[in-house]
């Protein structure tokens, strides 16, 4: 008999496989963040002592998160449309292993671009710190399946609809990135805006990886990111599991 | 001695469409046996689907019970699951996987170690010969090599219970009949229990022993192709007729000799309707020759599940199957 440890490794490792078989999606699904990479670093303004890419590179690591991990969904709509999905709901694979399988998933492409961004950057003068980074990734991950998990979840309830999921998706996307200060400083703006952006988590963790890819490991700004991405991470986690559970029900 | 392997008391499901209750499945009584070869047969929408889908714990049954491989489908999905193979009615892979992969990830899912999932999947490989495609991305495969990886998947961890969806919709007359093979060669080699919905007459008489017929959520009949024929449809004689009046005196002999027989005349068309119409066929004809009544032609058709459909219910299977399609397809 299954546990529900065997069965998270079963999906785990059965969503992962097309991505091994086939690295090379991992960098065409983060072709976005490259471009905006190549097209937006060279317009930060020169601080002379590299600041504003310490700032900038960090937040295309959270970017890339968010693009490959909101999207995601898809692969499960697709599957739903097919009858994979119906195959595995008759088997006794567990409910909540369905989605907590495929959003702890979502960490490897995730850690694949992060490598990528920072490989990228570092002849340009983008200056690593191993340890922040290594903690920054750990946060990122919880914020990343509890998106992943959230991203499936609107699969679940758009089911045949394909551009309410997408729909959805794209609505949210940009909002929550602009709010996170991700592309430029949100210091400045707005009483309401930066009230918005206080409201979106995403704003703390992107806070807390710039402080960690910056070497800063413990302040509040982390502790804060911390917080943020687990919250995401456990509410995703109970949200998809218990659509999943109803879906099959 | 034989086991029940599904038996159902009172099963019932309605749906809510737009406010208004549909009910899809209404207090169906099933039994199937260990070993037996069932066909569920119905035009669209008769609730055969729904009722596949409660059987196999995909849909919680509105009220009634149904127990599968000795479980309870409420109390107990996961010791159904784990007992029933199931291949639905779309594509069971993932289009992004690889042929071999998928079957292993199945084998896993039903708990069988990874090498017991490998030594399975290199036997179905071989069996439902998928060797040249079995390292290929699932989405590059034919319908035919799809379904019979389907197919593949649903046997990996050999139920002794395996159910099938409409397995044959979609696919060329070729691979219909290779899937009929594969589906008796299941049963003769291992006495797999099976379930089968179709819509296909040839398919559930030619496969099937045992059809049940279901309309509008219900059983309307049950029993062997060839007894539901022998019961709910005879024989049916088609004779051509030069003039009317010759079809007309024809009527009258024939109702003379062939005693029970159900005729129906259109112009210079007669049609009678009997059992054992062959045999009676060269009695009949000597009898028309004995009156002077010459005959155009004559053609002896043996019953179909259709005849036996429309004499439950006055309406033609396979019409309702092509009226629902041309309503498909414009939907």
């Amino acid at each position: 008999m299954t546990t529900f440890a065997t069965d998270t490794a079963t999906v785990f490792s059965r969503e992962l496989r097309p991505v091994l078989r086939d690295p090379f999606s991992v960098i065409f699904s983060m072709l976005q963040p490259l471009l905006f990479l190549a097209l937006f670093a060279p317009l930060l303004p020169d601080t002379g002592d590299g600041s504003a890419l310490q700032w900038f590179v960090p937040g295309i690591v959270v970017m890339s998160c968010l693009f490959g991990t909101s999207a995601t969904g898809a692969n499960l709509l697709f599957e739903i449309q097919t009858g994979s999905h119906e195959r595995m709901l008759v088997s006794p694979l567990s409910r909540p292993a369905l989605i907590v399988g495929r959003a702890l998933k979502e960490i490897v492409p995730m850690f694949a671009q992060a490598v990528i961004i920072v490989l990228v950057t570092i002849p340009f003068g983008f200056e690593l710190h191993v340890g922040g980074a290594l903690v920054a990734l750990v946060i990122l991950a919880l914020f990343c399946v509890g998106l992943g998990s959230l991203s499936y979840t609107l699969a679940l309830a758009a089911r045949n609809k394909e551009w309410t999921f997408w729909a959805v998706q794209q609505t949210l996307l940009f909002p929550l990135l602009l709010l996170a200060g991700i592309l430029l400083p949100i210091d400045n703006a707005p009483e309401w805006l930066r009230v918005a952006s206080h409201l979106n988590p995403l704003t703390y963790v992107v806070d807390a990886e710039r402080a960690l890819f910056n070497g800063e490991l413990v302040s509040a700004t982390v502790g804060y990111g911390l917080l943020a991405a687990a919250v995401v991470g456990v509410l995703g986690l109970w949200i998809g599991t218990k659509v999943m559970r109803r879906a099959s029900a | 001695m034989a086991s029940t392997m599904i038996r159902t008391s009172g099963l019932t499901r309605h749906f809510t469409v737009k406010k208004r209750t549909v009910e899809a499945v209404r207090g169906l009584d099933l039994n199937v046996e260990e070993g037996e070869l069932v066909a569920l047969l119905g035009p669209n929408g008769a609730g055969k689907s729904t009722t596949l889908r409660m059987l196999t714990t995909l849909l919680r049954p509105t009220s009634g019970t149904a127990e599968v491989a000795g479980r309870d489908v409420t109390r107990d999905p996961r010791g159904v699951r784990s007992r029933i193979g199931y291949i639905g009615q779309g594509n069971g892979a993932g289009h992004s996987q690889r042929a071999r992969d998928e079957l292993l990830s199945q084998g896993r899912a039903y708990g069988m170690t990874v090498a017991a999932a490998r030594a399975r999947a290199d036997e179905l490989v071989d069996s439902l010969d998928l060797g040249a495609v079995a390292d290929r991305v699932v989405s590059s495969l034919s319908g035919g090599q799809r379904r019979r990886l389907d197919i593949a998947m649903g046997l990996i961890h050999a139920p002794e219970l395996l159910f099938l969806d409409e397995p044959s919709t979609g696919l060329d007359p070729q691979n219909r009949a290779n899937l009929a093979e594969h589906v008796r060669r299941l049963r003769a080699e291992h006495g797999t229990t099976m379930v089968l919905t179709t819509h296909y007459l040839e398919e559930a008489d030619q496969l099937a022993e045992r059809v049940v017929v279901i309309d509008h959520g219900r059983v309307i009949a049950d029993d062997t192709p060839a007894r539901l024929k022998a019961a709910h449809a005879g024989d049916r004689i088609d004779l051509e007729f030069d003039h009317e009046h010759d079809a007309e005196r024809a009527e009258a002999r024939a109702l003379g000799i062939a005693e029970g027989a159900e005729t129906k005349r259109t112009g210079t068309r007669l049609e009678i309707r009997i059992d054992g119409g062959a045999q009676l066929t060269p009695k009949l004809l000597r009898g028309f020759d004995e009156a002077h009544i010459p005959v155009a032609s004559v053609e002896v058709a043996r019953p179909t599940l259709d005849d036996v459909f429309l004499n439950l219910t006055g309406r033609s299977l396979r019409e309702e199957i092509t009226g629902a399609d041309s309503r498909e397809r414009a939907a």
